[in-house]
């Protein structure tokens, strides 16, 4: 039912509490899940709820997933600085590293992985899709990896907003739209 | 004319209480209660750690012996899986104002709907008379040999003030049962108690000022005199709270 | 059956729920603290009971409290909590009543940390409280058995009258992976089948009893024997192990719970280099499954244990396999997970020794 590409994925997600971060994980885990696969969702966890860094791995496999720990990611999204710090060098060879450029001042010199910049937060704010710079993310990174076609999309987000908030689902196809014409 | 026949919600084993001791007759009160209002079917009743731990050989309703000082939480529980029944917890000052303090202050909290049989007698019984957290200031117990010294020991708990201000209480009355006079009003309040309860209107504890004439080291009479004099002054008798929460 | 992602914790409690869970009283400790949010959230629209219990403490002498009534019940905790709990665990042996206790463990001792961990092994299956008692102990290692062995505990629990404990950690307790659950209503429990419960006798039975104290040495040492007599019923009927790759490997490597797929990775990554390497996974901590580890070993040179603790399994596999083989160890503690790669090394370097034998 589904085009995209069957790899494994490895994927680190990592920001500031409040970007959103958790949620484009799951976003991604029900793209491994609506098309069939294994996968696993495993946040960080810590004493601080809001502004402290936070992080998850996100794995998706046609093979039960073994740890859901991810250590060395083949796709890192990343959104603030102390992330990118703590991350860029732990990109597995022939990886892809997606680098919210608003946010992130470095720039990588590693020539074994493809490093995309996104002003992804500044786009967010120009398209009045303010807080959403995540999603942006994740359509560059359809576009980069097709890790989901367009039908399995929306799907995911249906599944994951909840009805009541359904007005959500088009902002969120928007900022998806943006990241893969990005 | 008093009726002396057995209450059917006691059993036919014999009391393993000391001579002169109040148990009996606080039992022997809430066995009545449960006969006059049909209810030893439907009640479940938890025993605490203490002299009074084998009540459960005693009540004809179904029991439970719960750890030290649980019996509230205990409660709790059967409560909640059984809203329509009734529960009570027997315990003494030791369980339910020391070791149990938590666990009473956060059912009353709640406004469980239970009802507490508190029996406040200033002394650790079964252990052989230590000091309780309702020894009263200079009293002797094992462990305050010299009196309790409220610069090292501190002071006595009272429940019934403590209880009255919080909001999940329904009845917080302070009894006890040196004569029939007061047997009488002791019995009125566990009833009332049981009342609260069954129109679920919130948490009930009545405290029954008792006596232990064993570690006291007082015969019965002595004991109920020595109560009198120096506990009723401490914690005067009445209702503390008293009003459906619910 | 729909697949759904959720959490281990959460799908832990829906299928606490489906088992009929009537109640649950909880108390927040991280990292286990989904489960009381969503009992909280659901209980009450499927006529359940939640109640944030004032301590561990209470909350597991609630549960003592709801089980003697016959009901299905449940308490969840992470290491230090569970700790507190002990008292009330002893006393629900003692009394012999069936419930359902959840930990997700964490780094210790003391406060210790809030990652996962594997280090209250030896509390589960020794010295959960005072005295002679056992409880049921099973290890899931997927968030699908998070929510398939609470189902089984219930039932175990029930049918040998014994608590029994869900050992989990922190990272199934926080990941979420696919999970399926049978169709079928929702039916709370009720005390129907526990003639022993203390519900209230109805003016139709004797009164009940739910105690655990016996003052004649006698007695009580009368009712620990009946009791582990129960425990031999036990040990015939319930052990659980999974094998995967083991009947020729060289080296097997032991590991519960999410270390033990973690090992399989790194069982896979050492096939892959040509390494006989095999995995045996115990379901059930107590009562260990001996045999099937016995069996998994059978054509094993070397046995290595991982875990995420200083090697707390290590002497019931040693017992397991009678001692017969070199039996090494490889563990992380205090919260860290271990990385395949490292279990890898292990196997590698065991490969090593063998080669040069």
């Amino acid at each position: 039912m589904n085009n995209e590409k069957r790899e494994n994925r490895e994927i680190i997600l990592a920001g500031f509490g409040g970007q959103g971060i958790l949620f484009a994980g799951k976003l991604l885990a029900y793209f491994g899940l609506l098309g069939g696969r294994e996968v696993s969702w495993l946040p960080s966890y810590g004493p601080e709820m809001r502004g402290g860094t936070a992080n998850c791995s996100v794995c998706i496999s046609d093979k039960p997933i073994g740890s859901p720990l991810v250590t060395e990611p083949n796709i890192l999204i990343v959104m603030n600085n102390p992330s990118y710090d703590k991350f860029i060098n732990a990109v597995a060879p022939d990886g892809l590293a997606i680098v919210d450029s608003s946010l992130v001042e470095g720039r990588s010199d590693r020539n074994d992985i493809s490093c995309v910049y996104v002003p992804a937060t500044e786009m967010a704010n120009e398209n009045d899709l303010r807080g959403m710079a995540n999603i942006i993310l994740v359509g560059r990174l359809i576009k980069e990896t097709g890790i989901a076609s367009a039908e399995l999309i929306r799907k995911a987000l249906e599944k994951i907003i909840p009805s009541s908030k359904k007005q959500l689902v088009e902002f969120n196809m928007k900022a998806i739209q943006l990241g893969m014409n990005s | 004319m008093p009726d002396f026949t057995k209450p059917h919600a006691l059993t036919d084993v014999p009391f393993h209480y000391c001579p002169g001791c109040t148990h009996g007759i606080v039992h022997r009160l809430v066995a009545e209660v449960i006969d006059e209002m049909g209810i030893e079917g439907d009640t479940i009743g938890i025993c605490p750690v203490g002299c009074s731990v084998m009540a459960y050989d005693y009540f004809n309703c179904d029991m439970i012996e719960a750890a030290h000082g649980r019996a509230p939480a205990v409660a709790t529980g059967v409560k909640r899986a059984n809203p329509d029944k009734f529960v009570f917890t027997y315990q003494g000052d030791g369980d339910l104002a020391a070791i149990g303090t938590a666990e009473t202050i956060h059912a009353a909290t709640r406004g469980e709907n239970i009802t507490v049989i508190f029996i406040n007698n200033t002394t650790y019984g079964m252990t052989g008379g230590q000091m309780a957290p309702t020894t009263l200031p200079g009293q002797v117990t094992q462990t305050t040999p010299y009196g309790r010294n409220t610069n090292v020991e501190g002071f006595p708990v009272k429940v019934c003030e403590i209880l009255s201000q919080i909001s999940g209480v329904a009845l917080a009355e302070r009894v006890t049962v040196t004569d029939p006079a007061n047997i009488r009003k002791a019995k009125a309040a566990i009833r009332k108690g049981f009342e609260f309860q069954k129109n679920k209107q919130g948490f009930s504890l009545i405290e029954v000022l008792s006596t232990c004439p064993t570690n006291w080291g007082k015969s019965p009479v002595e004991s109920l005199e020595w109560l009198k004099e120096n506990m009723i002054p401490y914690y005067p008798l009445g209702v503390y709270k008293e009003g459906a929460v619910r | 059956m729909e697949r759904n992602l959720m959490k281990g914790n959460e799908a832990l409690a829906e299928a606490a729920i489906r088992a009929g869970c009537k109640c649950f009283f909880g108390y927040p400790i991280t990292p286990q603290t989904e489960i009381s949010a969503y009992m909280a959230k659901r209980m009450p629209k499927v006529g359940g009971v939640f109640l944030q219990a004032e301590s561990e403490v209470a909350a597991i002498n609630m549960v003592y409290g709801c089980a003697s009534s016959g009901i299905r019940c449940m308490t969840s905790s992470s290491s230090p909590g569970i700790s507190l709990k002990s008292e009330g665990v002893s006393y629900i042996a003692g009394s012999d009543l069936p419930c359902v206790i959840i930990n997700v463990m964490r780094g210790g001792p003391g406060l210790g940390g809030i990652q996962p961990s594997q280090s209250d092994y030896w509390q589960a299956t020794r010295a959960l409280g005072h005295g002679d008692f056992q409880v049921l102990v099973y290890a899931p290692s997927t968030v699908q058995e998070m929510a398939d062995y609470v189902t089984k505990a219930f039932d175990m629990a029930d049918k040998f009258r014994m608590p029994a404990l869900i050992l989990a950690d922190g990272l199934l307790g926080q990941m979420m992976e696919p999970v399926t659950f049978a169709d079928g209503e929702i039916k709370m429990s009720d005390a129907s089948g526990k003639p022993w419960a203390t519900c209230g006798h109805g003016n139709k039975r004797p009164h009940n009893i739910v105690n655990s104290l016996y003052l004649q040495a006698e007695e009580l040492e009368y009712h620990n024997v009946e009791r582990f007599k129960r425990y031999e019923q036990v040990k015939a009927e319930c052990p659980e192990a999974e094998s995967y790759l083991a009947d020729d490997a060289d080296i097997v490597v032991a590991a519960y719970g999410s270390t033990a797929r973690l090992a399989r990775s790194a069982v896979d990554a050492a096939r892959s280099r040509g390494i006989k390497a095999g995995l045996v996974r115990p379901i059930t901590l107590w009562p260990f499954p001996d045999k099937q580890i016995k069996a998994a070993c059978a054509n094993a040179k070397r046995v290595l244990v991982t875990e995420m603790s200083m090697g707390q399994m290590v002497d019931d596999i040693k017992l397991a396999i009678e001692c017969r083989l070199p039996v090494s160890f490889f563990g992380r503690t205090g919260g860290v997970i271990p990385k395949p790669s490292e279990i890898l090394a292990q196997i590698v370097t065991l490969d090593e020794e063998l080669k040069g034998e």
